[in-house]
């Protein structure tokens, strides 16, 4: 009995230790990393978003941004890790939803003060995808309807002007 | 006594408003051939009914108002300051049919924006929006910052008199060229000059960083208008943050200060006069005020700390400070750090220089280098009258192109204006409180309102109360018409109300 009390109290100051180990397992917000970006400083933390724009690769590196609906962050990584992102966000395209786990600075010394994270590691959660953009009919009929509309007018001004 | 307008006035103004509108419908044409290159089938639509909404308006107006007449002052400022609320409405149409703003009011809100060259934005989802729309919010930007009504000048309107009552009523009392067709001619060929030349800078630099060709000179053409234009919308939620980029972040300063020259120096740049950029008084100022002012903003950071190294600081606390200081609103800082990581000795840094603007006759807004500079030549002159003896003949000269003498009309001018954005910035920041927001807040967003720059403190966000949302759209609109337009629009509404036959 006394022997297991021992192993659980071991784990559970193990658990304790890790968890005070600069690190947030859980996905932080982008609201939170920014309005808390002193508290974060330096530390592991793991984010969660949609890639969106382009994918910068810079040398043996890259910038990704991701968005996670509130605002989005710049994300430095290894770009062999890169390399696993299908979809990046726009128009055209949902983008990769990543959780990604790396240090925040919140004014990075590398990169001009940029408030950044630089991934150790990334996880797909969802993968992106095409979207197919479907013609909007009521949109197409309005526009028809006030071309007639248009026309009548012009034909009416240059009646006047006549 | 007050005289009630007469209809001739009204059918007047409704004319030359019409074919203002017809000009900017026929601008909806570019976003329209964008949409068809890209394929982008819903936003072609979103501009087709866009674009003969507002031809049927146009043509409405010109049918019913037809007149042959030329406009005087009071018509020409009228037309000017409607041109500007028919744009808003117009421009924010096919905004709002993307489905990407809440409501129609923050389409107008951010139409408003961008042909002020502000930058505050409501726009939801940004990184999504199609290039179709994301071209024609920049090039309301590019519409806004050259002035409508130049749009029109250049294109559509003939008499000269009537032309240059316009071109006055849109805050540009300088003419560049003996004609005022000319001088709107010219300005647009320095635009389109720069146009390019910036384009392909930012383009290649886009694409040394690693940004796909076509993306990249894209991203170049949007980023160019609003920078020349001292806008401030970007083509992605982060802003210039988006690029990562020391190279492309020196290039927008370089295009920032360009669109805060004024144009008749840009003139004389091109003729050769080179030598005029450190003799004129706009330059000199400008120079002053943006050390000065980024002294204030240095000095704040420093102090708690903001950046770890002195390098960094300048980087960020100069890129903020140039951007407000040219009224263009370029970020690459979050929001919220302004307030949560700047102290309120550098965000009054920000805000002086917010509100102190670029130069007269170019696409700034704010109080402008050129009535600064005149307000301190002639306290100048007079503290040398009081020093020196009564008997000493004190004169002030400035040079602006030319030597100048300083003359009390002038500096009552640039006192009185100076004194109408004062209120306007105050009046904002009074408003911002009544929502309950803090003092330096509210100040920050709405000296940045009404200055026309764009950077934004976090108030400006889709839930924020609509009264503030008027608020803002009528400080950018005044702000940008540098008030006689408004005034004039007022006085005309209270004549039809309360003046006589």
């Amino acid at each position: 009995m006394m022997k297991n009390l021992g192993f659980w109290i071991v784990i559970l100051i193990f658990g304790f230790w890790i968890l005070n180990f600069n690190c947030y397992a859980q996905s932080i917000s982008s609201t939170e990393l920014i309005n808390n970006a002193k508290v974060y400083d330096g530390k592991v933390v793991a984010y969660e978003g949609e890639v969106i724009g382009d994918i910068m690769v810079r040398g043996e590196y890259a910038w990704i941004n991701v968005n996670d609906g509130q605002n989005a962050i710049g994300i430095w990584m290894d770009k062999n890790l890169a390399k696993d992102i299908s979809y990046a966000g726009s128009y055209k395209s949902k983008g990769d939803w990543l959780e990604i786990t790396g240090i925040f600075q919140r004014a990075c010394l590398q990169h001009g003060g940029d408030l950044d994270i630089h991934a150790q590691a990334i996880r797909k959660v969802r993968p992106g995808r095409q979207i197919i953009e479907r013609l909007n009919i009521s949109k197409r009929n309005l526009v028809f309807v006030l071309l007639g509309v248009l026309c009548l007018v012009w034909i009416l001004k240059q009646l006047k002007l006549r | 006594m007050i005289l009630k307008p007469r209809l001739e006035d009204i059918k007047i103004i409704g004319y030359y408003l019409g074919k203002i509108i017809l000009g900017l419908g026929l601008t909806m044409l570019i976003p329209i051939i964008i949409g068809l290159a890209f394929g982008e089938i819903n936003p072609v639509l979103d501009f087709l009914i866009s674009i003969e909404i507002t031809l049927i308006f146009g043509l409405i107006l010109i049918k019913l108002c037809f007149t042959e007449k030329e406009l005087n002052w009071m018509q020409g400022m009228i037309v000017v300051s409607l041109s500007w609320l028919a744009a808003m409405l117009l421009g924010a149409i096919p905004l709002y049919l993307s489905g990407h703003w809440k409501s129609y009011l923050d389409a107008c809100f951010d139409a408003m924006s961008g042909f002020a060259t502000t930058g505050l934005a409501l726009v939801q989802d940004l990184d999504h929006l199609s290039y179709t729309h994301n071209l024609w919010r920049h090039l309301i930007m590019f519409i806004g910052g050259q002035g409508i009504v130049i749009v029109a000048l250049s294109f559509f309107v003939r008499g000269a008199s009537g032309a240059f009552r316009m071109y006055v009523g849109e805050a540009r009392d300088e003419k560049i060229l003996p004609n005022v067709i000319h001088t709107a001619r010219f300005i647009w060929l320095v635009s389109i000059v720069y146009l390019i030349l910036g384009t392909l800078s930012l383009g290649i630099v886009a694409i040394l960083n690693g940004m796909k060709p076509i993306s990249a000179f894209f991203h170049g053409a949007c980023v160019f208008m609003a920078a020349f234009d001292t806008g401030g919308f970007a083509p992605q939620s982060q802003n210039i943050l988006y690029y990562h980029s020391l190279p492309f972040e020196i290039i927008t300063i370089i295009i920032m200060i360009l669109g805060a020259i004024n144009f008749k120096l840009h003139y004389h740049i091109w003729m050769g006069n080179r030598r005029e950029i450190f003799k004129n008084i706009e330059t000199k100022t400008l120079f002053i005020t943006i050390l000065i002012t980024f002294c204030i903003t240095a000095f704040g950071l420093a102090q708690i700390g903001s950046y770890p190294k002195a390098i960094l600081l300048f980087r960020k606390g100069f890129y903020q400070l140039v951007s407000g200081h040219t009224g263009t609103g370029y970020m690459t800082i979050y929001a919220r750090q302004f307030i949560n990581e700047w102290n309120h000795l550098a965000l009054v840094g920000v805000i002086c220089a917010m509100a102190l603007g670029g130069a007269a006759c170019s696409t700034t807004g704010a109080i402008k280098m050129l009535r600064i500079g005149i307000i301190f030549k002639a306290l100048k002159e007079d503290i040398k009258r009081i020093i020196l003896p009564e008997r000493a003949v004190v004169v002030q000269k400035f040079h602006h192109i030319k030597e100048i003498f300083v003359e009390d009309k002038q500096v009552r001018s640039a006192l009185l204006i100076t004194l109408a954005y004062l209120v306007l910035y105050g009046l904002g920041a009074i408003i911002g409180m009544l929502f309950g927001y803090p003092f330096i807040n509210s100040l920050f967003e709405s000296t940045s309102a009404a200055a026309n720059v764009g950077l934004s403190c976090g108030i400006t966000e889709v839930n924020m109360p609509a009264a503030l949302k008027f608020t803002y759209i009528f400080q950018m609109w005044a702000g940008r018409l540098e008030f006689m337009s408004v005034f004039t629009l007022i006085g005309f509404f209270i004549a039809a109300i309360k003046g006589r036959r």
